[in-house]
């Protein structure tokens, strides 16, 4: 711990850190990538990866597995559609909208869910989405299986036009580099400090006088709302808000996209959701081969991969002073 | 016609009988989920898509070999319950060191990849299976029209149930396997080969979703997606009674089922979720669950 202090504080006095430069390649990699690939595909893999992102707050840094969290990211995107569409808000009033209900829906759901734990909490999620699915399906505003189909993206800030592809895509990447940049913080401060104390001996953090339930259901409002963001901006980039956001597969593929990136990673979320989207924008018009792999992928990962990719090569990035 | 507070009978007493029926088959996935909860701390994720496979079995069998309806109940849990003992030595059994939320991931996988075989084989548009003929036709009870099959899978599973109760709480195997359940290590030290019991219980577990699925058969279509709507609202239910007790899953099953259909009638809009609005009471009020003990 000391030495490793003090290669970190070596480092930091000659020049920037290698964090530091690891972070800017990544960014100067993501600012340069819509000119080779396809935007529309790279909004997609990161509005997938802040839902990740979001959900790993939870399984990573408290340890207690959510299998609802497409009801935050579905309700979020009815709602930002809804207000982008019937009510003409521009695109960051309907984003923070949709943010904040979906937060006020993952305050009621944590206030039921966190008394229970381990599997009974993932069940308790479950079925609490699949209410909320039922609810979505009857509303009338939602417009049952047709979904909000046509949603204007329209103006940033009044100035800016977002139907513009290239607009759109570095709106998206601000919105995403600035969540992950709240949720590294929120894992690095005493906060998040005292929820891996939850998550690595609850009856010791409890004993130390933390109020463990009330840290559980901040991380768990947290969690949700940010899951509803990733939501929210990804109606507006599909220009749709449809049942399939809040249907139980998608709180699986959440899942699986942060185990097969690496649970408790900072960038194995991300990693994990562009691997998952871009399976299944190559399997897309095979059937049910998505699910078949989809499902194949989790076998291996808790059988052999439990790591995940970063996870395996995050010792070894360490050791080199940078976290991943 | 005849009306009970200002309910026509025969539509109530109908949407009972349906009631009756899915709580039949809410009271038999729980049981063997919470059985299988109970030996191996694993939720097993994958008993919608096993429950699936029983209804398929039965399907292929008739359609294939001309396997009538007894062959199916008497076979189809058997064949199933082989291809989940081959999952729990070849795979589950890896796992029980770890946390028990690997046992539900794992089983999650195992589920996508048996539902996505099945739906790329035979679609989503589902398959009808005949009721068999000795089973067909129905009794005017005068109040209500009953068909004899929804009486008779009403039947088989309070038979069912009631048998697998009393196998586990009045038999020295079933005193066997609760005293695994209390403590694995102290059980085994006695002489009691733990790992052999282990595989079976998820073995029965699974034939009793199988034996469910053969059941449903010819009262809903053999669907490929049949298992895993139905697998959501029993973790409710299980999460409803908890699962420290066999009778407490029984008994949860069937009254849930009876509440869904009585909702039915009264307000049909919430159907589909007054097994989640009394899932959220429970939790407000007795978050163990009804029968449960502890968190």
């Amino acid at each position: 711990m000391t030495s490793q202090s003090v290669t970190t504080a070596a480092a930091a006095s000659s020049g920037p850190s290698r964090q530091t430069i690891f972070v800017g390649i990544l960014l100067v990699l993501a600012l340069a990538a819509p000119f080779a690939v396809y935007p529309v595909f790279l909004m997609k893999g990161l509005c997938f990866a802040l839902f990740a992102a979001a959900f790993n707050l939870m399984l990573g840094y408290v340890g207690l597995l959510s299998f609802g969290h497409a009801m935050f990211f579905g309700w979020s995107a009815y709602i930002t559609a809804h207000a982008a569409k019937e009510w003409g808000l521009t695109p960051e009033i309907a984003i923070l909208l949709g943010t904040f209900c979906a937060a006020g829906l993952g305050a009621v759901v944590g206030w039921l869910a966190i008394r229970r734990q381990g599997i009974y909490f993932a069940m308790i999620t479950l079925a609490l989405a699949q209410l909320m699915y039922f609810v979505a399906l009857q509303a009338p505003f939602t417009h049952g299986e047709d979904g909000i189909q046509g949603v204007p993206r329209g103006h940033l800030f009044g100035l800016i036009d977002l139907s513009d592809t290239m607009n759109m895509y570095y709106f998206v990447l601000a919105v995403f580099v600035l969540a992950i940049l709240f949720l590294y913080r929120v894992v690095h401060s005493p906060f998040g400090q005292v929820l891996k104390a939850i998550r690595d001996n609850e009856p010791r953090a409890i004993s130390l006088g933390y109020q463990v339930h009330r840290y559980k259901l901040i991380a768990f409002i947290i969690s949700a709302g940010l899951s509803g963001m990733a939501g929210s901006v990804k109606s507006l980039v599909f220009q749709l808000a449809s049942l399939a956001d809040v249907h139980w597969h998608a709180s699986g593929e959440v899942v699986l996209m942060t185990l097969l990136g690496g649970v408790g990673t900072i960038f194995g979320p991300t990693a994990g959701a562009y691997l998952v989207v871009t399976i299944q924008n190559y399997f897309a018009s095979a059937g049910s081969w998505v699910t078949i792999i989809q499902g194949f992928i989790f076998v291996v990962c808790v059988l052999a991969f439990r790591a995940g990719i970063v996870g395996v090569f995050a010792p070894w990035l360490k050791k080199r002073g940078i976290e991943a | 016609m005849m009306t009970l507070f200002g309910i026509p009978t025969a539509a109530l007493f109908g949407q009972l009988l349906l009631g009756l029926i899915n709580g039949a088959f809410y009271a038999m996935l729980s049981l063997g989920l919470a059985l299988i909860f109970g030996l191996l701390n694993i939720i097993n994720f994958s008993h919608g898509a096993q429950y699936m496979m029983g209804a398929f079995v039965a399907w292929l069998g008739l359609t294939y070999l001309g396997a009538n309806y007894w062959v199916a109940l008497a076979l189809a849990p058997v064949i199933v319950a082989a291809f989940g003992i081959v999952l729990e030595r070849t795979m589950l059994s890896r796992l029980y060191k770890l946390d028990h939320l690997y046992g539900l991931l794992l089983t999650f996988g195992l589920a996508l990849i048996i539902e996505g075989f099945f739906r790329q084989l035979y679609g989503i548009s589902g398959m009808p299976y005949a009721v068999p003929k000795e089973l067909a036709g129905g009794w005017n009870l005068g109040f209500m029209y009953l068909p004899i099959y929804r009486a008779w899978v009403v039947f088989a599973s309070l038979v069912l149930c009631v048998g697998t109760w009393l196998l586990i709480e009045k038999t020295k195997l079933g005193a066997y396997l609760r005293a695994a359940t209390e403590n694995p290590a102290l059980v085994q030290a006695f002489g009691i080969n733990v790992p052999v019991m282990i595989t079976l219980t998820y073995g029965f577990g699974v034939a009793l979703a199988a034996f469910a699925g053969v059941l449903a058969a010819p009262i809903y279509s053999v669907n490929p997606l049949m298992g895993s709507n139905l697998i959501i609202v029993v973790f409710a239910v299980v999460v409803i009674g908890g699962m420290g007790s066999i009778m407490g899953s029984i008994v949860t099953g069937f009254m849930l089922g009876i509440l869904e259909g009585l909702t039915k009638v009264v307000y049909p809009e919430a159907a589909g979720t007054v097994i989640f609005m009394v899932m959220v009471i429970v939790l407000l009020i007795k978050p163990a669950g009804l029968f449960g003990k502890g968190a």
